[in-house]
């Protein structure tokens, strides 16, 4: 029955979409008050029966019914309740289920929540997101049902892949598709405002606040994901600049870009245009990166829902949704007025030039990405792997961090070089003396791009608290703050990557129980190897005793885990973490002679990297808080003055 | 100007719009050969890989008779399936080098210990770099080099069973 419900909610729900869809056109079209009066609780009924389809789902794997297909032939009995729960969205169908519910949830807010928005503008928008929605309800329902049954039931089911039964898969997808599938609600309001021809700072105002919400789970999900690749691949790396990963970060790129552009509309009124593209390709390139990932015309190590079938489909939404949007905004650009006005030394310039250079990044990511498939249409054969993007990409990402010092540093409008230049005096002093120590202690040890990036990340360091200068801390705005902490996140996040590319070191040895291995200033003592069992699992676990400078000897327990259904075996790293970097331990198979294979890594504030990227969303959430605050407060003091003036 | 900029990401969308479908159609087998089939083995220099064996270096190969060099890792579960492969080669008269990707001496050690030494020089290629190098993209490979130290074959995956007979024909071929 329960599947049944689910079913039933779905299709109620994609109805309830195209109604949404048919009030919000015919009433625009035709100025019917009464009937775009309805768009808004239709829109908050359809995100909560997509919410209630994907309870149920979640129910169900929960409950392992055996008799449901997906969960048949994706969880299993035996497995702990977190993976069955977890487990919903670790597939093609119920991921996609997890979009739908998204975008709908996400709808229902902007009918809820919005009031800046003109009402025009958002009911278009509301029925944008209806329209986007229908394609995705359709691609479920037609090609991608989660809830269809198997008759017989199967006794039990097959299992979730081991690499995703981890607490990580709890929190990991549902962030990043908040983010990724969030951005959908920027591509409405683009959508919204041609169609109504409302792009303007109002219309800009109202945005920021979806874009920048979207953004903070996207960075949010994008660590955590990096993170959780870290330690459960056990390859002691961060990214791997896998289609996937690039599928993510495209829209992260597009969405930093957006959120800046569109704090240049909001203040200046400027970037009119390009701020509509940006919304739209933010989304866009969510779409496309789910294309590339579930057609499998690249070939990903998270590809677990290869179906050629499913490509076309999605391959048809690409075109209309990507397709109308950029036609719309061709056909109804040259109506938008031209922006105001502002000089070349200014804040606006800088935050072009943050534009550009984030566009030029999400252009050379998506070259390198897409590089395979282009050959491959002409005959010849590559693959494109980390040495191209981190060669491409990284001198690029690191003129753009050179743009975060300056742009934070330059007035609104217009500013002069000499003020500009006194400004920037004490980052570049700071950046110069890292030059210096690092030239002095490690010139010719360390390759260039993390040579330069721990240079450039002590001067955004320094350059981003620049701001806060001679401020009074409580007075400063809450939204300022943000950006300052975003920024500093930026340079702790680089200052992590450069430590980790340059100083880790690496060993690998085979040792018996009993075995001392140094490394880095460390010292393993490797105890014995003793066979464990897990719920689902069972693990050769070595017992070990790691310390450092005489310090007391603290127990690790890197595993190797065997899962039987489906039979596999994963690698469990042992994570030390200090304040000034990581100890990775991974148990490899065994050599001769009862000797194991040891893996050790010792990375030196590794950790950066991710606490960076938590500062990051940190900064966007005081912003979105400031924001919010600071509108609430002025429209309270608005009120009480008129009713002074009363 | 603007005109045509106002177009232009439109433009762009259905050219990737085109590449994609061309992708769907056309699904294909994903091996990438390398490039340098036909053409001279690049230079290197590799550090001994194995306690027992010698290093080994690209100006070796040129000696008149074809080799087989194969790459390998101790870590990579179809080099193992194709360990008994190599050593039928070996018996049937093959000369056969190697080139230990992303590995450590113990662990290749282990390996050989485990599955049988085929090879007589193993050269130790911790960062790929001789292995990007060669257009090799994965592990197992296996090139043909003839007796001039050019390329005259490669073969991406395990060498199975059915292979055998086709390798020891291109080896003979490729005098």
């Amino acid at each position: 029955m329960i599947a049944e419900a689910g079913l039933a909610a779905l299709w109620l729900a994609a109805s309830l979409a195209l109604l949404q869809l048919a009030l919000a056109a015919i009433g625009l079209a035709g100025g019917k008050s009464d009937l775009l009066g309805a768009v808004r609780p239709v829109a908050v009924a359809q995100g909560v029966l997509t919410a209630l389809a994907f309870a149920l789902l979640i129910t169900l794997f929960l409950r392992s019914d055996m008799s449901v297909l997906l969960v048949a032939s994706n969880s299993h009995s035996m497995k702990p309740w977190l993976y069955k729960f977890a487990g919903t969205w670790g597939n093609h169908e119920g991921s996609m289920l997890l979009w739908v519910t998204v975008m709908g949830v996400a709808g229902s807010a902007v009918a809820l929540f919005e009031r800046a928005l003109r009402r025009d503008t958002h009911m278009a928008t509301l029925g944008g997101q209806a329209a986007i929605s229908l394609g995705f309800y359709a691609f479920l329902l037609f090609a991608s049902n989660p809830f269809a049954r198997i008759d017989p039931p199967a006794p039990d089911g097959q299992g979730l892949n081991p690499l995703l039964q981890d607490p990580g898969l709890a929190f990991h997808p549902p962030t990043l598709y908040l983010g990724y599938v969030g951005l959908s609600v920027a591509f409405s309001f683009a959508v919204g405002a041609l169609l109504t021809r409302q792009v303007d700072a109002a219309f800009a105002r109202a945005m920021r606040p979806w874009v920048l919400g979207a953004w903070i789970l996207l960075t949010l999900g994008i660590t955590a994901g990096s993170y959780w690749a870290y330690y459960e691949l056990g390859w002691g790396g961060w990214w791997f600049w896998d289609p996937v990963e690039n599928a993510s970060l495209m829209p992260w790129l597009a969405a930093t870009a957006l959120l800046h552009s569109v704090t240049v509309l909001a203040t200046r009124d400027a970037l009119r245009a390009w701020t509509v593209m940006l919304a739209v390709i933010a989304f866009s390139m969510s779409m496309v990166g789910t294309f590339l990932v579930r057609s499998g015309i690249l070939t990903s190590v998270h590809a677990f829902a290869v179906d050629p079938e499913r490509g076309t489909f999605i391959l048809a939404l690409l075109g209309i949704y990507i397709g109308g949007a950029l036609a719309l905004f061709g056909w109804r650009v040259g109506a938008v007025r031209e922006g105001a006005p502002f000089e070349l030394v200014s804040r606006e310039t800088m935050l072009v030039v943050n534009n550009l250079l984030l566009s030029v990044i999400l252009g050379l990511v998506l070259v390198g990405t897409l590089y395979p498939l282009l050959t491959e249409a002409f005959g010849h054969k590559v693959s494109v792997g980390a040495p191209y993007f981190d060669r491409i990409a990284g001198p690029v990402a690191l003129v753009l961090m050179i743009a975060m010092v300056l742009g934070p540093l330059t007035r609104w409008r217009r500013d002069r070089m000499r003020e500009v230049t006194r400004r920037i005096t004490v980052p570049m002093v700071a950046a110069g003396l890292v030059f210096l120590a690092l030239a002095v202690f490690a010139w010719g040890r360390i390759g260039i791009l993390p040579f330069l990036g721990l240079v450039i990340a002590l001067a955004v360091a320094v350059g981003s608290v620049a701001p806060l200068w001679k401020r009074n801390l409580w007075r400063t705005p809450l939204f300022t703050w943000g950006m300052v902490i975003a920024h500093l996140g930026c340079a702790v996040s680089l200052a992590g990557m450069a430590c980790d590319s340059a100083f880790t070191v690496e060993k690998l040895v085979a040792a018996r129980p009993g075995d001392r291995v140094e490394t880095a200033g460390w010292t393993l003592r490797f105890r014995q190897i003793l066979p464990i069992a897990g719920d689902n699992w069972t693990a050769l676990q070595a017992d070990m005793e790691a310390s450092r400078g005489g310090g007391k000897p603290v127990l690790i327990h890197p595993q190797s885990r065997f899962f039987a259904s489906p039979p596999t075996t994963t690698t469990e790293a042992a994570l030390l973490t200090r304040w000034d970097g990581q100890l990775y331990v991974v148990l490899g198979q065994e050599a001769d002679e009862g000797r194991w294979q040891l893996r050790v890594w010792w990375k030196p504030f590794v950790t950066l990297i991710w606490f960076g990227g938590f500062l990051i969303a940190l900064g966007g959430a005081l912003a979105l808080v400031g924001r919010e605050r600071r509108g609430w407060l002025l429209k309270w003091r608005a009120r009480k003055a008129a009713e002074n003036a009363a | 100007m603007k005109k045509l900029l106002i177009w232009l990401p439109l433009a762009l969308f259905l050219g990737f719009f085109g590449l994609f479908a061309s992708g769907l159609l056309r699904p294909g087998d994903r091996i990438i050969s390398s490039k340098l089939v036909g053409k001279p083995l690049p230079a290197f220099v590799l550090p001994a890989a194995a306690s027992d064996r010698p290093p080994l270096q690209s100006g070796e190969f040129a000696t008149g008779k074809p080799r087989l060099l194969n790459i390998f890792a101790s870590w990579c579960v179809p080099c193992a399936a194709e360990a008994p492969q190599l050593l039928a080669l070996k018996r049937a008269g093959v000369e056969i080098d190697a080139i230990a990707i992303r590995d450590a001496r113990p662990d290749v050690d282990a390996f050989l210990n485990r599955y049988g030494n085929p090879y007589s020089r193993i050269g130790l290629d911790a960062r790929s770099e001789v292995q990007i190098a060669m257009g090799s993209s994965g592990v197992p490979e296996s090139f043909i080099i003839d007796g001039k130290g050019r390329i005259a074959y490669q073969h991406v995956g395990d060498i199975r069973e059915d292979d055998v007979p086709m390798i020891l024909d291109r080896l003979r071929n490729a005098q």
